[in-house]
């Protein structure tokens, strides 16, 4: 397995579950189970167990594998040299069982999805880009950036709702973008971290062979997930673009005043970092400068924000394959709870995912009344 | 064997016995500065030997050329006396041994060495050091070694700095620019001194830097700010190129405020007092020298050497002046900005 | 078993409770190098009824329990000798609250120490706990049951020893309260002057008991902190050089330490000692005071301070210092294995000669390591060693190693801390009879069936 000389190492002291300060346990799978199996000291444990034969595969095992988020916290705190390799041993644990054939249906189901529809959701593929229907948006034919929308932009509700309000924000701004639609492909960056290397590989290289094919230079992403595969991992299959997170362009655009001047807009807001773009890619100022940019809003943080932000649970494939499953004590419900303690009225987000994993805990926590999830584009466009 | 060259007469027929007569730290007369030397010079004892605090300011008091700190450092080994503790010592002696842990870059007749100081390295980036950068040498076996002087300890200078020299001439190089003082010092101070052949060319980074900023002068942005300078140790070493620090400052609009402890009267940064267990004389030595630069209306604090600046940086900021270091300084008058190492991934797309 | 397995679901809900094999082998073990067992179940509860429900259960079935917090204590104590259930309490680790004026604050049974550190930053800055150096996640309660150390030994002792009372859960699912709590609504004393019960739980290893809420003894907290190291090349000098500094009743922490590698370190041995202060003042009286106590050593050259430099401060600052873990990796092999036995600080010229023996002898990375407790009414001496988790000549080698050192540090007065089952035995073969009928008596009284971590403190 590749990375196995690094995986006796881990000494399961912990640090990988907490945050920068400890002021609480900031890996997902850990806070819902409470079991030490379920965070990375755990992983490295049984994945060690595992290579020596002292356990075997099992659904359990599997099951444990896949409860990870891919959140990124344990490799920003482990303590230890190898930290930076934690996400990637987990991911060829992970290789081992889909080439084992022994997965978790839930994630055999995502695999078979995309290599047969081409997304998750097993939606036609020439439906795919008609979300954009209705919109000023123009499909790409040399403009200046490519807007890619994603699996989640494409066919989730909540999602649609969020690529139209990029979208629109982008068109009214007066910059030269294009949508693949139909013809776009799944980026596969949870392909990925689900360990389906060979499956990832295939969507990649399509992907980079449309965008060379069609000229394209420069990407702007709805979905930090697309943003963290373009970004991290085309490069090393020949993929050289340049790649924004449409927060970062909202950031320039503002800053060049492309963006007409807003209005007042009075109400708190707190911001929930999403892990491809924060903690994986570093991108923690634009979204937060574009929300302080309106006049009258008051940005307060959560005290686990940036690279201390606990992630919604979406990641790791979760977000399809719903290992973590529901209940008071699962991520996205324990994430919304920190932000009513903000006091905010509004949980901006800046990525798909985390928008129907929180606006679903806002309603398992009933707490409709008192908080709102909204992606930064939709509270521009309010302001606007 | 290596030897210090060293006259008798020359220091018998000495009119002023300046070397211990300025002596910042020894109040003698003199007569008796003369006299004192006479019993150094004979192997005598003398309180000099135990008083001395390594300052390295006799080398320049002496304007005969004729090594007196050099001396005293080579008669307390041969009495056996030490200035720090044994185990302080021995500490420094280890950490600067030579363990095949160095960096070699890509080496040409020119490069810099970074001695055995990593900020060093980290500083030689932006355009003041483009097209040499990559030609580097950094780590122990690169070490210029004068730190042994402070302990009292010749023997260790004897028996590595002529490996030293011989790993960087052995690396093909013709031309050193040394961005440690204190190497520039040994190469041409020290190591001649005890009759130590250097085959190579040391170049000071303060004269590579003003060659540089003067190629450069189109982008330099007057900095219009008042500034004191630390003087470094190594500083009475390197007397020759002592001129660049005015010099540079002048180029890029960094006024030297006229100070008490400045030029031959400068303070040191006080540090290795500390460490030779002269704590009251540091702290002495410390708050008059900052005193100084606050009573004379510095709003920077200049270093040459990043010793001094670990030294002194947490003490001057409070004192409400900044600490920076000379090439950061120059870095800011040509409107670069301070490079971290690392930095956020995927910077280059914000 | 599988009753059990339904009680137990029922008791703390079904994803905090397993007997697959994955939680069973990762229960068994912990990192340091004490052989292995499986538990039959473990179970992570999130209230001391649930805890409670769990103890009377096991009680019933007469099935072993054994309460564990994150298990770094390396010597084996979290390990279920003779299976059972692992009652993992790490979900229980609410700060209940804190008595700013009188200075406690009252967490649960699987409160960490990072958490409490982290929310005294934020909400009380100016009072601070004893926090040891073990990684953040290690619980309050376990520390003090098996009576650890942190930053405030040598000023107020063992962390034990600032217990402010204690809610047990004793082996037969009664809910007890020691101390004042006992009787009144605060929480300021673990005993006195009550008849001091907290001795029943404390230093037990679990075998008595389970804490599943704590007063804790909060100090006050300077806005700076400063380290200092003296350094000298002879071990004979330190108990000296110690008593010198304790007397000045200026310092927080002391901490010896002494190691072969890097060679930066060779042959010395450094006293890293801690200063605090509200102000400049403060701060520079007390580093004098310190430096003028050592001076009859610095002017022979036995001993200087050496130059903390400022890339080097934060390491040595920082709370829990993290090189203390990161010192499991050093052979690459993720593993640390210590005992610490508590001795007179007089015998630190010859423990750490041993200690080097020892290493040498059987080829071994050591790190030599003692904490001062109290005003120098003894030390902490740790006996460390890392290994290589994929070598197991390397951690046989250890184990030797280890028990050489703890044989020699109990055959200099030492008593044992946090022992593993062998040192156990060891210390109770030395300890006077009638003691070791007491210690029966305490437990064979609180835990007739036995079922409280058996295999520990086991008085034959």
């Amino acid at each position: 397995m590749e990375f196995e000389e690094i995986v006796h190492r881990c000494f399961r002291c912990g640090y990988c579950k907490f945050t920068e300060d400890y002021q609480d346990f900031n890996c997902p799978s850990y806070a819902k189970f409470g079991l030490d199996t379920y965070a990375a000291g755990g992983r490295m444990w049984l994945i060690n167990a595992w290579l020596n034969n002292e356990i075997k595969t099992s659904e359990h095992y599997a099951e444990i594998l896949y409860s990870c988020v891919t959140c990124g916290n344990c490799e920003k705190h482990c303590v230890f040299t190898f930290r930076d390799d934690l996400l990637n041993i987990f991911e060829a644990a992970k290789a081992e069982l889909v080439s084992e054939g022994l997965i978790p249906p839930p994630v055999r189901d995502y695999f078979k999805a995309i290599k047969v529809n081409g997304n998750p959701y097993k939606e036609p593929q020439d439906e795919r880009g008609k979300w954009a229907e209705g919109t000023d948006i123009q499909l790409y034919s040399d403009q200046e950036y490519l807007f890619y929308v994603g699996d989640v932009g494409s066919y989730d509700e909540r999602g649609k709702k969020m690529a139209k309000s990029v979208g629109r924000l982008l068109t009214e701004a007066g910059l030269s973008i294009g949508i693949l639609g139909n013809e776009e492909k799944s980026d596969g960056n949870d392909v990925k971290a689900l360990g389906e290397k060979w499956l990832f590989e295939q969507l990649a290289k399509d992907n980079i062979d449309i965008f060379k094919k069609k000229g394209v230079k420069k990407i702007i992403t709805l979905d930090p997930h697309a943003f963290n595969a373009f970004a991290q991992e085309y490069p090393k299959l020949g993929g050289n673009f340049e790649v924004w997170h449409y927060t970062q362009i909202l950031s320039m655009l503002i800053r060049e005043k492309k963006i007409p001047p807003l209005s007042e807009y009075k109400v708190k807001v707190t911001y929930h970092d999403p892990c491809y773009l924060g903690r994986h890619n570093g991108v923690y100022s634009a979204p937060r400068g574009v929300l302080k940019g309106i006049p009258g809003i008051e940005v307060i943080e959560m005290n686990r924000n940036r690279e201390n932000a606990f992630c919604c649970g979406g990641g790791g494939g979760n977000f399809f394959t719903d290992i973590l499953g529901v209940g008071e004590e699962s991520p996205s419900r324990i994430r919304v709870r920190e932000a009513l303690d903000t006091g905010a009225e509004v949980l901006a987000v800046a990525c798909p995912l985390c928008a129907k994993m929180l606006d679903d805990a806002v309603k398992a926590e009933g707490v409709e009344e008192r908080i709102t999830v909204r992606d930064v584009a939709d509270i521009i466009i309010t302001a606007m | 064997m290596y030897r210090l060259k060293f006259d008798e007469n020359v220091c018998v027929t000495c009119p002023t016995s300046d070397c211990l007569f300025k002596c910042q730290y020894i109040d003698v007369d003199r007569d008796t500065a003369h006299n004192e030397m006479m019993k150094i010079i004979k192997g005598e004892g003398s309180f000099v030997l135990r008083d001395c605090v390594t300052c390295y300011a006799c080398e320049e008091y002496c304007k005969r050329g004729n090594h007196p700190f050099y001396l005293i450092t080579e008669r307390r080994e041969e009495k056996g006396m030490l200035t720090a503790s044994r185990a302080i010592t021995n500490q420094w002696i280890n950490m600067c041994a030579p363990q095949g842990k160095y960096r070699v870059g890509e080496v040409k007749e020119k490069a810099l060495s970074c001695c055995f100081i990593g900020e060093l390295r980290q500083m030689a980036r932006g355009k003041l050091f483009e097209g040499i950068r990559s030609s580097y040498v950094l780590g122990a076996e690169f070490f210029c070694e004068v730190v042994y002087l402070h302990f009292a300890k010749t023997s260790i200078i004897k028996e590595r700095l002529p490996k030293v020299i011989e790993n960087i001439s052995q690396l093909g190089i013709k031309q050193l620019i040394c961005m440690h003082d204190e190497c520039y010092g040994s190469f041409t101070s020290l190591a001649p001194a005890f009759g130590i052949e250097v085959p190579f060319e040391p170049i000071h980074y303060l004269e590579y830097l003003y060659d540089r900023l003067q190629e450069l002068k189109s982008e330099i942005k007057p900095l219009n700010i008042k500034v004191a300078y630390q003087r470094p140790c190594s500083s009475r070493l390197s007397l020759d190129k002592y001129h660049f620090v005015g010099d540079i400052l002048a180029l890029i609009g960094a006024e030297l405020v006229e100070r008490e402890y400045q030029g031959e009267n400068a303070l040191c940064c006080g540090e290795i007092i500390r460490m030779t267990d002269r704590d009251e004389v540091a702290n002495d030595v410390q708050k008059r020298n900052i005193d100084d630069m606050v009573e004379s209306g510095a709003e920077y604090c200049v270093f040459n050497c990043p010793y001094c600046q670990m030294a002194l940086s947490e003490k001057v900021s409070k004192r409400g002046i900044k600490p920076i270091h000379i090439i950061d300084l120059c870095k800011m008058a040509i409107g670069e900005k301070k490079i971290n190492k690392g930095g956020e991934k995927n910077e280059r797309y914000l | 078993m599988s009753d059990i397995y339904k009680s137990l679901v029922e008791i703390a809900g079904e994803g905090h409770v397993s007997t697959q094999t994955e939680e069973l082998y990762f229960y068994a073990r912990d990192p340091g190098l004490m052989p292995t067992h499986k538990p039959d179940y473990v179970v992570a509860p999130k209230t001391t009824e649930e805890v409670q429900k769990i103890v009377k259960l096991a009680n019933k079935e007469k099935i072993p329990i054994v309460p564990m917090g994150a298990g770094m204590a390396l010597t084996g104590l979290i390990i279920p000798l003779k299976g059972g259930i692992v009652i993992d309490m790490k979900r229980m680790r609410k700060i209940v609250g804190v008595n700013e004026k009188a200075r406690h604050a009252i967490v649960e049974g699987g409160t960490s120490q990072g958490a409490l550190k982290a929310y005294l930053e934020r909400n009380y800055p100016n009072l601070r706990h004893s926090i040891p150096d073990a990684p953040p996640t290690v619980t309050i309660a376990a520390n003090v049951a098996i009576h650890g150390q942190g930053r405030l030994a040598q000023q107020y002792g063992f962390n034990s020893d600032m217990v402010s009372g204690l809610e047990v859960v004793l082996p037969t699912g009664e809910l007890c309260k020691i101390g004042s709590c006992s009787m009144s609504p605060d929480w300021f004393s673990k005993g006195p002057t009550l008849p001091d019960l907290s001795g029943l739980f404390l230093g037990w290893l679990g075998t008595t008991g389970i804490i599943t809420k704590l007063g804790l003894k909060l100090y006050p907290k300077k806005r700076m902190r400063d380290v200092e190291i003296f350094v000298t090349d002879r071990e004979d000098l330190v108990p000296d050089i110690l008593f010198n500094l304790t007397h000045t009743e200026m310092v927080e922490d002391i901490n010896i330490w002494f190691q072969a590698k890097p060679i930066m370190f060779t042959g010395n041995h450094h006293i890293t000692l801690y200063i605090t202060g509200d102000r400049d003042e403060e701060l520079e009286f007390k580093r004098k005071m310190v430096w003028d106590s050592l001076k009859e050593f610095r002017d022979r050259k036995d001993g200087g301070f050496m130059w903390v430099l400022p890339a080097m401060k934060p390491t040595f600052l920082d709370m829990p210092q993290k090189s203390i873990t990161t010192f499991a990796d050093v052979k690459k092999g993720g593993g640390f294995e210590y005992s610490g036995p508590i001795v007179l600080i007089e015998k630190y010229p010859m423990l750490a000669r041993n200690l080097e023996e020892v290493a040498n002898k059987y080829k071994l990375a050591y790190s030599g390591m003692a904490r001062v407790i109290g005003r120098g009414h003894a030390m902490m001496f740790a006996i460390a060693f890392t290994f290589n988790r994929a070598d197991p000549n390397m951690m046989e080698r250890v184990k030797k190693a280890g028990h050489e050192g703890i044989t020699f540090a109990f055959d200099h007065g030492g008593i044992p801390w946090k022992p593993t089952v062998e040192e156990q035995k060891m210390a109770m073969e030395r300890m006077d009879p009638n003691t070791l009928k007491l210690m029966k008596m305490v437990k064979e009284n609180l835990d007739p069936n036995g079922i409280m971590n058996p295999g520990n403190w086991e008085v034959n």
